[in-house]
């Protein structure tokens, strides 16, 4: 199981003279298995939603709860992969993802089996003796996501995971977690500022308005993308061309589009 | 090739120093504006220290006396360290530690090494504990310090990574804070090593019968002030080995993180 439940959440920050509200009445639910991006103006909280479900920040009001247990403390079953990656710089990139299962008490046998799975899964084999510093930015990317898979989550957290990264590696990732995505589910909690992101890899979309972040709108994904079979084309830009992408592109858009014209108003 | 430049821009400038520097040293001394008595030329001074190389002064060859005073620096020094990184871990990651202990370090620390002379000889009379604790005073708050500080100011994201991943407490001490300090604690080492060397011979002046400190004493109560200068430029000497040793840590460090600058 791993379904995710916003809960009337509310976030403040700052003092109490001078509050700054993150967050107001969020109201969401991610099934299991399911992916869904949440999408926003910069500045608009959806990094705190991430925050709230990993436990590295709780709710000012409301719930936070993954299969209806409210969340008290970072767990492994919540795995996150970090927009800066987060990689020891010490630490090899076998011993990086490594360390999860070391704190499972995983037997060393077990965990070579396992790690060397998920390095032949994300084609890391020939770094696994690598030190972070020596890979390229896509490269430890996809070491932090292997750090994340193999501890077989039941929900994975993405805060920005590609937004570091240069835009034709960008896209060589997007099309590797949709092939990891499909192959392997799990329910995803995915943060971008990228549109054609979001609509390329989620099921549902997720909109939020400018401080203080509400959820604007969840558009369906999932429905389209099935409909008009996005995932026989291999390629994204072959999918980004549909209309029905387009489509649901300029949609998300244009909603955006009002939350930015209010912000400067 | 810029660097190849100003490397031996650097040279030539530090060369070019160090010789004025022994040119108005000679000229001051060999002129007799300061009587030879209060100031030896620096060819007699070079000339005693290669003579204290294998003559015996105060009981000891110069060499046997670094020995000496190196060794009580190395059990001070390594004393320091030893307790004073794996306090300042602590007292980085957890608060309550640091609550307590601050308050008393931060006192404690502005009291200079040579202070604890007294005590020094009244603990451990002429034995090797007095210096110990000497060089320990002038080392320990610079170890605290930095292993504090580099545990305080770890990146908070591979906290929170190792949080995430279900670190226990003590892992994430020894496997995230300790390696992440690593750089700033080598630089507290420096200057630990800097202030305990230097405190050692503090200390030696008074509570010693052997080391660098000890012999320039006695070269004082002698006369020799070309004794004293020697003893001067063993520990000078010394120190900037030290000093460079730790430095190549430092780098070595730095290389293997990719933080080359």
């Amino acid at each position: 199981m791993g379904v995710i439940r916003f809960d009337n959440v509310g976030r403040v920050f700052g003092s109490k003279a001078k509050p700054f509200v993150a967050l107001k009445d969020i109201n969401l639910e991610v099934s299991n298995k399911e992916f869904v991006a949440i999408v926003g103006p910069s500045g608009c909280g959806k990094t705190t939603c991430l925050r709230l479900v990993a436990g590295f920040d709780f709710p000012s009001s409301g719930r936070v709860l993954v299969d209806e247990t409210e969340i008290r403390r970072p767990r492994p079953e919540r795995a996150v992969v970090f927009q800066q990656f987060a990689l020891f710089p010490w630490k090899t990139v076998y011993a990086n993802i490594e360390l999860g299962l070391r704190n499972q008490n995983v037997a060393r046998a077990e965990r070579e089996d396992r790690i060397r799975q998920i390095l032949e899964l994300m084609n890391l084999e020939p770094y696994r003796d690598h030190f972070p510093h020596q890979l390229s930015g896509g490269m430890q990317q996809r070491v932090a996501i292997a750090r994340a898979y193999v501890l077989d989550p039941e929900v994975l957290l993405m805060d920005e995971p590609f937004g570091a990264l240069d835009a034709q590696t960008r896209v060589v990732m997007q099309e590797e977690l949709v092939r990891l995505a499909r192959r392997n589910p799990r329910t995803v909690l995915f943060i971008t500022h990228a549109v054609e992101e979001a609509v390329y890899l989620a099921d549902r979309v997720a909109i939020m308005t400018r401080a203080p972040g509400r959820i604007k709108e969840v558009l369906d994904v999932r429905s389209i993308r099935e409909a008009e079979k996005w995932d026989s084309y291999e390629k994204i830009e072959d999918v980004m061309d549909l209309e029905s992408f387009v489509h649901l592109r300029t949609h998300i858009w244009r909603s955006l589009r009002e939350e930015k014209a209010a912000a400067a108003a | 090739m810029p660097k190849r430049i100003d490397f031996t821009r650097s040279l030539v400038l530090g060369l070019g120093g160090l010789i004025a520097f022994l040119g108005l040293w000679y000229g001051l001394s060999a002129s007799g504006i300061v009587p030879p008595l209060f100031l030896p030329t620096p060819f007699e001074v070079l000339d005693r220290f290669i003579d204290l190389l294998d003559r015996r002064f105060a009981g000891a060859t110069l060499p046997a006396h670094l020995a000496a005073s190196f060794e009580r620096f190395a059990y001070g020094f390594l004393l320091a360290a030893i307790v004073g990184i794996p306090l300042g871990l602590l007292m980085g990651w957890f608060r309550i530690l640091d609550e307590i202990v601050s308050p008393i370090f931060d006192g404690l620390r502005f009291i200079a090494p040579i202070a604890w002379v007294p005590f020094a000889a009244l603990w451990f009379g002429t034995g090797i504990g007095g210096p110990i604790l000497i060089i320990f005073a002038g080392a320990f708050p610079p170890c605290v310090i930095n292993a504090y500080r580099g545990a305080k100011f770890v990146d908070p994201r591979l906290i929170e990574a190792a949080n995430m991943l279900g670190t226990p407490n003590r892992r994430v001490i020894t496997e995230i804070l300790l390696p992440a300090s690593v750089p700033s604690i080598i630089s507290g080492l420096r200057v630990s090593a800097g202030l305990g060397w230097q405190s050692l011979v503090g200390a030696e002046l008074i509570v010693a019968s052997t080391g660098v400190g000890y012999m320039m004493v006695q070269g004082q109560a002698n006369l020799s002030t070309t004794t004293v200068m020697s003893g001067m430029i063993a520990i000078g000497l010394v120190g900037l080995a030290l000093d460079t040793a730790l430095r190549f840590a430092e780098r070595l460090i730095e290389r293997r993180r990719g933080m080359e600058t």
